[in-house]
């Protein structure tokens, strides 16, 4: 094993001699591969097949909801005979589509595809070490995740329809065949596949939180971390601490699914007769779902958070504003995320004293939050912006987190969440919050490593039209949510045809449809763009960006432990941009400090 | 004809791609050769250009909020028709207002920065690491505002939340949910609700009432929910199968319904359906909703179908948890009426006792065969009913 991250004891000739015998051959390279980068970019490339398999699921309903029962070739052609008899979507199909594309989204996409990648391709790299702690358990970890990704479209292919119930799984709806037909084996696949991400996931999160602790490279010390390992840091710790309760969840679903337990279900009478179930309470599994569940927004944005901090420090010349302020309010979010998860349970049943509990833990979120984003906005106060793509992503990325972001405040305050509960308000809220934002940073983190990942220039005109028309879109398709919402217009409805109070939000809808569609096909932009720079791209120099962290030190062509010689030693903070007396406007952090030279920040 | 437009479409994509990477090819004429990577990275003109663009695209932002606020904005849901209701909204618009403010400021300093301080050759940023007092300053105003708004939400939840069982005149009413309808039970003259569990589910009793039960011979059962204006009624709610969510958005109200378990919600009904008709928003929501129906009903005429029926306003329970295929179409009309009305109405009804005992007559006097099983209460038989019954859809699916 040539991955190792014991640079401390100072034998690189040797380890380098060793390299050099150690032939790879194609397997052992390109698929089962321990070396960081290779499984960043398997995450990110699964990542982003899983992202186009959401992203036109979304389409499809959303094509359903503009334009109800009415016949689509695309739908005959994707979602076939049975599930579009003659072309027109049935409504538990649509249920399926909502659910799915929640799953996929949530957990392959911006869970593994933005957390994986950029947890992987960054943590050896910007804390300086030759690999992960065990690059083979970080192997096992993407492979686990391959195995679950491929179980979830598997899924799709169940004679009754994949799972139904909505991303949320809530019981009895996910645990009764009778009660939607995806609940079969459906559900069944959904959970093995969630079961198995979950693994994964801690594989994963317990390999970043050792290499982050252990294997920082001389001078590293924790208060000279780019944000980025500290987002991603954290996130593996709230990982660690939420996804094994999401487990026993499913693990308990299982049971009364399978073996006539009782713990979510009681005194159910379904097609015409009475189940044996009780004592059980589905309020039960909203808690067990929601413990994760929460925080699982926060393991989303967060690395999200993280890069947008590095990108923008990078690309404003400037440091980050506030780095100490930036950390603190890391943790402080990290720590509300896990007492939070009540608040989608306001109107549950749950007792009305807890929910005030909830608000007020909720709405505490709000203070880092916006403390974040006061400090990336002066980040920006006389700078002197390169706006790359990267850039204009992180700067879209601060946008859509404020206007998203905002609404929480309602939806957080458990009177306001009675009536826009579950409404498109909600849809809006998240959305913009921590889907679009979430994306955006991923895109960002893509434009601003991809020379580091394959060596190669994205063009940066199609990241310009990318961004731009993805941006105006992104506001198209969830602003108008906003309204809806208010209107009292539930989500997961599979039409509003049935409710003639409602006629008057069509136009609305298919206004964002409209949006969507022409948002989703620009990513194709992007797509054609990523593939295509692969091979054709230009070559990338060793440092693009100038920027100061460790990454940009490794030779451009990959090596396995990622230095050739010795590993660097740091001198400094990551966020020394335009520091006066330096001929340069940025100092890398290997470069030592000047005689005299003062530390500027605290 | 919906693919010839999708293709339309598809192609017009293609040629604005092609002709913005020419612009933006354009604006970099003369720069570094072609070959370059460095030709990958922003240069001077790119730095313009896309800080234009950023000027440009607050003012989308603010116009696309202003053009929403004009041409949604009478969605939103309007007069609130029970008593917590203002009390709602008042906070709800407090929340906004301070949404919008914080919103404009910061979109505007965001772009506004991204714009000015937009990239130039041989220019230095400010090294402007931290400033303790600014990051104070902007950590103590979210602290002030939220507690501002921490207190005056709690304070309003706990007046929502607080049920006053003892209260007079309190009318109980048991909101009963399955896949996918509604029914309701009056609690009858005693004011208490007989007991109830699934496994009494039989014939005409189909909200499973222990009929052994003294409190539960006078209920009365109904597939439409009448209220009287004025006076708090405390909804119990049951489900029989799955989770759903009673939303009553006029009222501001919402609960889930929970199998296995009784959850609970009160309010006050303070405007009668009458009334709301009256309302000005609502004549108006009426009138614009009914134009579009005519023209759709034309539409509908024109190929065959059978037009749309005009649209009154009533009041509505919906179900907002997903529950199933036909969760889109589980509702119920809710009456609000004077007190006198309701009185009228409710003892019209045939109590819950009689039905069963002139059931059980019947089954009797047809010899045995026990009716079928739990005929499912059609969906509340509004005149929204614009849909053909969407039950038969689920019956399909549901026993594949």
């Amino acid at each position: 094993m040539s991955a190792v991250g014991h640079e401390e004891h100072g034998h690189h000739d040797a380890h380098d001699h060793h390299d050099h015998h150690h032939k790879e051959t194609f397997i052992t390279k390109y698929i089962f591969s321990i070396d960081h980068k290779m499984i960043a970019k398997q995450y990110l490339i699964t990542g982003i097949i899983m992202g186009v398999v959401g992203i036109v699921m979304s389409l499809l309903f959303r094509m359903q909801i503009a334009w109800p029962e009415e016949s689509f070739t695309i739908f005959k052609v994707l979602l076939g005979e049975k599930f579009a008899p003659g072309g027109v979507m049935k409504n538990d199909i649509y249920l399926a589509l909502v659910t799915i594309h929640g799953t996929i989204m949530v957990f392959f996409v911006l869970t593994a595809g933005l957390s994986g990648t950029f947890s992987n391709l960054l943590i050896p790299l910007q804390i300086g070490a030759r690999d992960m702690a065990s690059g083979f358990m970080n192997m096992i970890s993407y492979w686990l995740f391959f195995l679950s990704s491929v179980i979830m479209i598997i899924s799709l292919f169940v004679e009754a329809g994949p799972a139904s119930a909505g991303w949320t799984i809530y019981p009895p709806l996910s645990a009764l065949p009778q009660a939607i037909g995806g609940s079969g084996a459906g559900m069944t696949l959904w959970l093995v596949s969630m079961a198995i991400f979950i693994a994964s996931s801690l594989m994963g999160s317990l390999n970043y939180v050792v290499t982050v602790i252990n294997l920082r490279t001389k001078g590293m010390s924790m208060t000279r971390l780019p944000l980025t390992i500290w987002a991603f840091f954290i996130t593996a710790v709230i990982g660690i601490v939420s996804f094994p309760v999401l487990l026993s969840a499913a693990l308990l679903l299982i049971f009364d699914r399978s073996f006539g337990t009782s713990f979510y279900l009681s005194d159910i009478f379904i097609s015409g007769e009475v189940l044996h179930y009780q004592g059980g309470s589905p309020v039960l599994f909203e808690h067990l779902f929601w413990f994760l569940g929460h925080p699982e927004v926060y393991i989303v944005i967060l690395p999200a958070m993280g890069l947008v901090s590095e990108i923008m420090a990078s690309n404003a010349r400037k440091p980050i504003f506030g780095y100490r302020a930036m950390i603190a309010s890391i943790l402080a979010i990290a720590f509300l995320s896990t007492i939070v998860w009540g608040h989608h349970m306001f109107i549950s049943g749950m007792n009305p004293f807890l929910g005030s509990v909830f608000t007020f833990t909720t709405l505490l979120i709000a203070i880092p939050s916006a403390v974040k984003a006061f400090n990336w906005i002066t980040t920006l106060w006389r700078g002197n912006l390169q706006l790359n793509p990267a850039m204009l992503f992180s700067i879209g990325f601060v946008s859509t987190f404020i206007t998203g972001g905002l609404t929480g405040i309602i939806l957080g305050d458990s009177t306001l969440d009675i009536n826009v509960h579950d409404t498109y308000f909600v849809i809006a809220h998240f959305h913009l919050v921590m889907g679009i934002s979430a994306l955006y940073g991923m895109f960002a983190g893509i434009y601003h490593w991809y020379p580091k990942m394959f060596g190669t220039m994205l063009n940066k005109n199609l990241g310009y039209i990318h961004f731009w028309v993805t941006a105006v879109c992104a506001y198209g398709v969830f602003f108008p949510m906003h309204f809806i919402g208010m209107a009292g217009l539930p989500r997961r409805y599979y039409t509003n045809t049935a409710f003639p109070l409602f006629d008057d939000l069509a136009d609305v809808n298919v206004l964002i449809t409209m949006f969507a569609i022409v948002g989703a096909a620009f990513q194709l932009v992007f797509l054609w763009n990523f593939f295509y720079s692969i091979f054709k791209g230009k070559k990338a120099p060793q440092n693009p960006w100038r920027s100061t962290t460790l990454e940009w030190t490794t030779p451009v062509e990959h090596i396995h432990g990622n230095w050739p010689g010795e590993i660097p030693e740091v001198f400094r903070w990551p966020y020394d941009y335009s520091k006066p007396g330096h001929d340069e406007d940025f100092v890398p952090q290997t470069v030592p400090m000047k005689e005299g030279e003062e530390q500027l920040h605290h | 004809m919906t693919s010839l437009l999708i293709i339309i479409v598809l192609v017009l994509l293609g040629i604005a791609i092609w002709q913005l990477t020419k612009i933006f090819h354009l604006t970099q004429v003369g720069t570094a050769g072609a070959n370059d990577a460095n030709s990958e990275i922003a240069n001077d003109r790119d730095n313009n250009v896309n800080g234009y663009v950023m000027f440009a695209f607050l003012g989308f932002i603010y116009v696309f909020t202003i053009y929403s606020l004009y041409k949604w904005g009478h969605l939103v849901l309007g007069t609130p028709a029970s008593e917590h209701g203002p009390q709602y909204d008042n906070l709800m618009a407090i929340s906004m207002w301070l949404i919008f403010i914080v919103q404009t400021i910061t979109q505007f300093l965001l772009h506004y920065f991204a714009f000015k301080y937009r990239g130039k050759e041989g220019k230095t940023a400010f090294y402007y690491a931290d400033n303790d007092k600014l990051e104070f300053i902007w950590t103590i105003i979210p602290v002030i505002v939220l507690a501002g708004l921490i207190l005056y939400g709690l304070y309003a939840w706990t007046n929502i939340m607080f049920i006053d069982e003892q209260k007079k005149d309190t009318v109980f009413v048991e909101v009963y949910a399955k896949q996918f309808s509604w029914e309701v039970r009056y609690a009858g003259e005693d004011g208490v609700l007989g007991k109830a569990n699934v496994r009494y589910i039989e014939g005409v009793n189909t909200l499973g009432v222990d009929m052994s039960d003294p409190n539960a011979q006078d209920d009365i059962q109904s597939t439409e929910l009448h209220l009287p204006k004025g006076k708090q009624v405390v909804f119990k709610f049951r489900s029989q199968d799955v989770l759903h969510s009673a939303y009553f958005p006029h009222f501001r109200a919402q609960m889930n319904v929970v199998p296995g378990m009784v959850t609970e919600f009160a309010f006050t009904p303070t405007i009668t359906t009458d009334e709301m008709r009256q309302d000005p928003k609502i004549v108006n929501k009426v009138a614009h909703i009914n134009e579009i129906r005519s023209k759709k009903s034309a539409e509908l005429v024109a190929e065959g179908k059978t037009p749309l029926d005009p649209y009154t306003f009533d009041y509505l329970l919906l179900c907002n948890k997903i529950c199933g295929a036909s969760h889109y179409n589980m509702q119920m009309k809710v009456v609000v009426e004077d007190d006198a009305d309701f009185k009228k109405w409710l003892s019209g009804k045939e109590k819950l006792s009689a039905a069963v005992k002139k059931a059980k007559e019947e089954a009797a006097a047809a010899a045995a065969a026990p009716e079928a099983e739990a005929a499912p209460a059609k969906p509340a038989d509004s005149a929204t009913a614009a849909k053909p019954d969407s039950t038969v859809v689920v019956a399909q699916v549901v026993k594949k």
